[in-house]
């Protein structure tokens, strides 16, 4: 793999800050947290979006995609991560999306994946519970064998735009007991099927999430998302991808919050001088500069990774997401640290940052757990 | 591509059948190797073949031109070379500052005469050289530096005194900062000179560091005659050269200390966490200690996360673009995880770890107790890692003085 980006990808990332800077400034996120927004982002960008070919990006060109890899969408993301843009990619192109293009049939991708690439459907993926905490193999949710299908029952929360999911792939279990890591299966569950009860979360960082609560909700053998008691390898695959996308929207973020406070060093004055002149500060400032561009290199390399189907993804995932969620704690608390009283307050925006940082932290395993990972995956 | 390819078969070819067998595995990193010089000494006997036979190609300086005895290599080219060396567990035929300091520093601002005298010389091991910059009275403030040549026709005339001059006492040459003008502002008073070890007025006396070895050096000059030709590039411009080079060293010891192939898939077990599993144990196929297990995680990591930044600015530099800011960090960052990993390894070895000398400790163990001592100059040579953090903060981020 090359760590460079091509022609191409410099462009791409071009279009995208200019897009972002012009069109979607932190100030928006704000506003759809103070007017409670019902939807929780703007269905209008997320169209503009489609039309720009971003969300087709890692969809093949048969659904209407463009056929590019992980390597073009962590540059979008990674301008979206800028301003926290709050639109559903993680959700719906990064879970939902993964899972059907890797996992689903022909027919699925045909009817879910193209709506997708255009902005009109919003996916998601209900893996989570109670009891998880990060081992994606602990599922207690039950989908029992009937004559004409299954039946979900359980309970899912934090599910990553949820109230305004079309869809929802839910993680169930079709044997075995909660500990056990074969026995999961994939079901797609339609929006508003009998017995499918979604109620809002309100999490730091104000995007959506969604408790979801499956009492006996049928579906259909054409609803089984890859193999049956296969879909714990599957899944665990997605979140690597998706981990990946994360971290590239990570470091948008860390770059922004360590951007908006070396501006601040040389910009506010206390006894007399720049407040960037006093070198237990500047060293700080060196540091964040340092944790930042390990955490680019590391993003660089596991996209490519994810369009190589490199063996190593796994371990790279947990690589890539321990490093960006250090960083991405360091710079943000820094952040707030280095603009004094003012970071504090709400009307500031590195809060926001600092909100971010800690849920795209806990998203998807911390670092603790995923130096756990690491060492298990090279086996120690 | 299929160009390189070609290169590829080629070159392992090549090696394969050049390569002596006795060399096959030793230390491969930049500080442990041939040193080459007038008083070389070879760990094994193949040493010397492989130098001379390497030395034939150019490829003890494969990116160099071949009219100064380089393998006027393309860097796609060059890396070829050092992934198949690493592959066939091949060491660098020759290491040390002619290569990676004074060389790089002459081809840029070396006359021509300078280029044709050294570089050859270099390339084939025969001159051993070391670094005079540091004095008593100017370390991290280098360009305070006292030791003053003085014009005497077609000679200067140096009288001072170096320190911390690592290898003095094994080196041929020194390149060493010299002031030639007391008057001027601190920076443009400097002059780069080149100078014969042999040349009297010269003593070196080593000394002791923590670690129990002397690898570095007191250096005097007492009225020592270098002729003028011996400058590079102009008089009172050394400042320019001098930092030049240190680019040159902060690289050279990223390298070393976990930047070369640091990105590459590493198949095996780190050689942290194998020692750790032998010492301590495995409970359920996991290191024993659950917080050194993590830290070692931590470290095998950040290695790699390093690696890619290394490969990053490496890949960038191929493809044309000019050294980006991520190349300042490779100094501090680097030194530390060599520092962190060598703590860690003492840690791991526990009451082994801290053995001096004799019965009761392994070579090995005694070995890697030296080396953790040894290592805790590395965020101090070369420019101390506070240093570089002024470094970055300066000139990446701008923040003012
Ligand atoms: C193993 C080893 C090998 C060496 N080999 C060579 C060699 O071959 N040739 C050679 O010329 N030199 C060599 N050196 C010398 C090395 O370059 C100097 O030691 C180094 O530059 C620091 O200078 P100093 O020792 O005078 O420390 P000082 O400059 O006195 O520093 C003391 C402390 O003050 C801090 N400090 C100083 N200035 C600042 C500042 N502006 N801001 C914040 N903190 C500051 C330093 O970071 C350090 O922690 C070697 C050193 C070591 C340890």
């Amino acid at each position: 793999m090359e760590l460079i980006l091509t022609e191409d990808q410099e462009l791409l990332a071009k279009t995208a800050a200019d897009f972002v800077s012009e069109h979607s400034p932190v100030s928006r996120v704000r506003k759809l947290r103070d007017a409670k927004d019902p939807v929780g982002f703007s269905k209008e960008l997320w169209k503009q979006m489609a039309e720009l070919g971003w969300l087709g990006i890692p969809f093949p060109e048969v659904v209407g995609g463009a056929g590019l890899g992980f390597a073009e969408l962590a540059v979008v993301l990674e301008a979206l991560g800028r301003t926290l843009a709050p639109e559903p990619f993680l959700s719906t192109v990064l879970l939902g999306g993964q899972v059907l293009l890797l996992g689903g049939t022909e027919v699925q991708q045909k009817e879910w994946l193209p709506p997708v690439v255009n902005g009109d459907c919003i996916l998601t993926a209900a893996y989570q519970e109670p009891q998880t905490r990060y081992d994606l193999r602990r599922v207690a949710t039950r989908a029992d064998r009937k004559a004409d299908g299954w039946r979900l029952s359980g309970e899912k929360i934090q599910v990553l735009d949820g109230h305004v999911a079309d869809a929802l792939v839910v993680v169930a279990r079709t044997s075995g007991g909660e500990h056990d890591a074969k026995g999961l299966t994939l079901f797609l569950v339609r929006k508003g099927a009998p017995g499918l009860e979604i109620t809002r979360q309100s999490r730091v960082d104000s995007r959506n999430a969604a408790l979801v609560k499956l009492s006996g909700v049928a579906v259909g053998p054409s609803e089984v998302i890859g193999a049956v008691d296969e879909g714990g390898d599957l899944f665990e695959n997605v979140v690597d991808r998706a981990t990946v996308g994360l971290c590239a929207e990570m470091l948008g973020s860390m770059e922004e919050a360590a951007a908006s406070t070396f501006k601040y060093l040389k910009t506010r004055v206390q006894f007399g001088v720049p407040i960037g002149s006093f070198q237990a500060l500047k060293h700080r400032a060196a540091r964040m500069y340092i944790e930042l561009e390990l955490s680019r290199s590391t993003v660089m390399a596991a996209a490519r990774a994810v369009d190589e189907d490199h063996p190593e993804l796994p371990k790279l995932a947990s690589l890539v997401k321990a490093r960006c969620s250090d960083a991405g704690i360091l710079i943000a608390n820094e952040a707030i640290q280095m603009h004094g009283g003012v970071g504090m307050t709400d009307e500031y925006d590195v809060g926001f940052y600092l909100k971010r940082a800690r849920v795209a932290e806990i998203t998807f395993g911390d670092a603790s757990h995923h130096r756990d990972r690491w060492a298990r995956l090279s086996g120690y | 591509m299929a160009e390189l390819e070609t290169f590829r078969r080629e070159t392992r070819d090549w090696l394969l059948k050049n390569a002596p067998p006795d060399i096959v595995g030793l230390p491969a990193n930049d500080l442990e190797g041939n040193w080459g010089g007038r008083r070389a000494t070879y760990a094994v006997p193949g040493m010397k073949t492989w130098l001379l036979r390497m030395a034939e190609r150019g490829w003890t300086a494969p990116s160099w031109p071949k009219e100064y005895g380089g393998g006027g290599l393309a860097p796609g080219e060059a890396k070829v070379l050092s992934q198949e060396m690493t592959r066939l567990r091949l060491p660098p035929p020759l290491i040390g500052f002619g290569l990676t300091m004074i060389g790089p520093t002459l081809l840029q601002y070396g006359n021509e005469e300078q280029k044709r005298e050294h570089l050859g010389r270099i390339c084939r091991g025969e001159i051993r050289w070391c670094q005079g910059y540091s004095e008593p009275g100017a370390g991290s403030d280098l360009a305070s530096l006292q030791t003053k040549a003085v014009r005497d026709g077609d000679d200067f005339i140096v009288t001072g005194t170096k320190i911390w001059t690592s290898y003095a006492d094994k080196a041929d040459w020194i390149f060493a900062l010299v002031r030639t003008d007391p008057a001027a502002k601190k920076q443009d008073g400097i002059t780069f000179l080149l100078i014969d070890m042999l040349t009297p007025g010269i003593s070196v006396r080593p000394i002791l560091l923590i670690s129990g070895k002397s690898p570095f050096c007191e250096t005097h000059f007492e009225s020592v005659r270098v002729p003028v030709r011996n400058v590079v590039h102009k008089i009172n411009a050394g400042w320019t050269v001098a930092k030049s080079l240190l680019g040159h060293e902060r690289s050279m010891i990223a390298d070393a200390f976990g930047g070369a192939g640091a990105g590459q898939r590493t198949a095996r077990l780190s050689a942290l966490a194998s020692l750790a599993r032998e010492r301590l144990g495995d409970a359920r196929g996991q290191i024993a200690d659950p917080v050194l297990r993590d830290r070692i995680a931590l470290e095998d990591m950040d290695t790699r996360a390093f690696g890619f930044t290394v490969q990053r600015a490496k890949d960038g530099a191929k493809a044309g673009h000019r050294p980006g800011p991520e190349s300042s960090i490779f100094k501090v960052y680097a030194t530390e995880l060599n520092m962190r990993r060598r703590e860690l390894m003492v840690q791991t070895l526990g009451p082994s770890g801290i053995g001096w000398e004799g019965p009761g400790f392994t070579e090995s163990d005694l070995e890697t107790t030296r080396e953790w001592l040894r290592s805790r100059g590395n965020s101090i040579e070369g420019g101390t890692s506070e240093v570089q953090l002024n470094i970055i903060a300066k000139r990446v981020l701008g923040l003012p003085d």
